[in-house]
């Protein structure tokens, strides 16, 4: 699964659909060197776009370090690399920009992100 | 089905200010005084309150602290910030411990409850059984801006719960962390942030190790792996600091063992338990 994925997956859930009805935002979600950009409208990720970009415009960007996505995306992550958090907080996810679509909306981005983890990743 | 678990409330001074704190308790035996973690209450401990194996031996009591849970914050509470501190957050516990007369109390914290009791054993020791940190560290460095959890344009209960949800192990059953997610979406505005200040901020203890006497004051470490507010090497750095600190880190467990995941969290602490036991025997 890639972050492609995520309209389908996050479109069709009806809890994040209730985490983020208040959300909209357009979110540069970078890993290594790939990006994609998601536009998100009440809750509903209307469109993903995969990178490179050349002059990309987003409320808040998260970078992640490829390594540690990877840990991330595996089905029983090791401690540490298991939440969108923890890799804050040990330096594998850096957040730019506004911080308030984020930090409003927490649980939402957590849910979403976690649902990328399955037999693919 | 009713359960074993009895709660009432509490009329006494803190610090000479009059405070209504809710209690609760179950079990017979060796008292055992048990503090939640910042934004929470003491639901926090169901399970163990619960759970027969324990209570059959131990008197087990819990309590809200000021301005959480049903203990309602002091008169004038609408005047000031709350902003626990490390002699406050002693104050209270000391002050509940005395008002229901415990002899020896074992003191078990979680989070902010395990770094008080590190104060509690280096300047209450002999008053005390022994204490028993859960998610213990002398210190933390901020990782994030705190400030988000107390504004008015974000839901504090759901900012609350967010910046926690991932310091639970992934292998905890959804329902017992759903379950603990609910109580910090319920704490009052800005009480999350208000404890921070003692977890974050004004509560370094780093230079109160040295005057705990773990021969007058055992001190036992129980910390899940999965807690990276309160990292296992944080404990270990507090247990390196404390001669005849026992510390243990909890595979498949986090910042919330207690709640989280009481089953796994059980067998972790039947041992310290044990322990207890044998010396009073």
């Amino acid at each position: 699964m890639t972050p492609l994925d995520l309209p389908a997956r996050v479109n069709a859930d009806p809890v994040l659909r209730r985490w983020g009805r208040d959300l909209s935002a357009d979110v540069l979600l970078e890993v290594g060197g790939q990006s994609w950009l998601l536009a998100i409208v009440k809750g509903v990720i209307t469109q993903v776009r995969q990178g490179p970009f050349l002059m990309p415009r987003w409320d808040v960007a998260l970078r992640a370090d490829a390594e540690a996505w990877a840990d991330y995306l595996r089905p029983e992550p090791p401690p540490g690399r298991h939440d969108l958090f923890a890799l804050i907080r040990f330096g594998k996810l850096k957040l730019e920009g506004n911080p308030h679509p984020f930090m409003s909306h927490i649980l939402w981005f957590k849910g979403a992100l976690a649902t990328l983890r399955g037999a693919a990743a | 089905m009713m359960e074993d678990i009895i709660g009432r409330y509490m009329r006494l001074e803190l610090d000479g200010v009059p405070h209504r704190i809710y209690v609760e308790e179950a079990g017979q035996g060796i008292p055992l005084l048990c503090l939640h973690t910042a934004g929470s209450d003491t639901r926090q401990w169901r399970g163990l309150l619960n759970d027969p194996a324990v209570t059959r031996h131990f008197r087990c009591i819990a309590f809200d602290l000021p301005w959480h849970g049903k203990s309602s914050p002091p008169e004038g509470w609408w005047r000031e910030e709350y902003k626990l501190t490390t002699a406050a957050y002693a104050g209270a516990v000391m002050g509940v411990s005395r008002a229901l007369g415990l002899e020896k109390p074992l003191v078990m914290g979680c989070s902010i409850g395990g770094r008080i009791v590190l104060e509690l054993a280096a300047a209450h020791g002999a008053e005390l059984g022994g204490v028993i940190g859960l998610q213990s560290s002398a210190h933390v460095t901020p990782y994030y801006d705190v400030s988000w959890t107390h504004r008015a344009d974000v839901h504090g209960g759901e900012a609350c719960a967010g910046v926690v949800s991932g310091l639970m192990a992934p292998q905890s059953p959804e329902a017992e962390r759903w379950e603990t997610l609910w109580h910090y979406m319920q704490g009052g505005p800005g009480v999350f942030r208000g404890d921070l200040h003692f977890y974050k901020e004004e509560g370094d203890l780093r230079g109160r190790l040295a005057s705990i006497d773990t021969a007058q004051c055992p001190v036992w470490l129980l910390t899940g792996e999965y807690d990276y507010s309160c990292t296992p090497e944080a404990t270990m750095e507090v247990a390196a600091a404390v001669p005849g600190a026992k510390a243990t880190i909890m595979e498949k467990l986090g910042h919330f063992p207690m709640s989280e995941h009481y089953a796994r969290f059980a067998a972790a602490l039947a041992p310290v338990l044990s322990e207890v036991r044998a010396a009073r025997r």
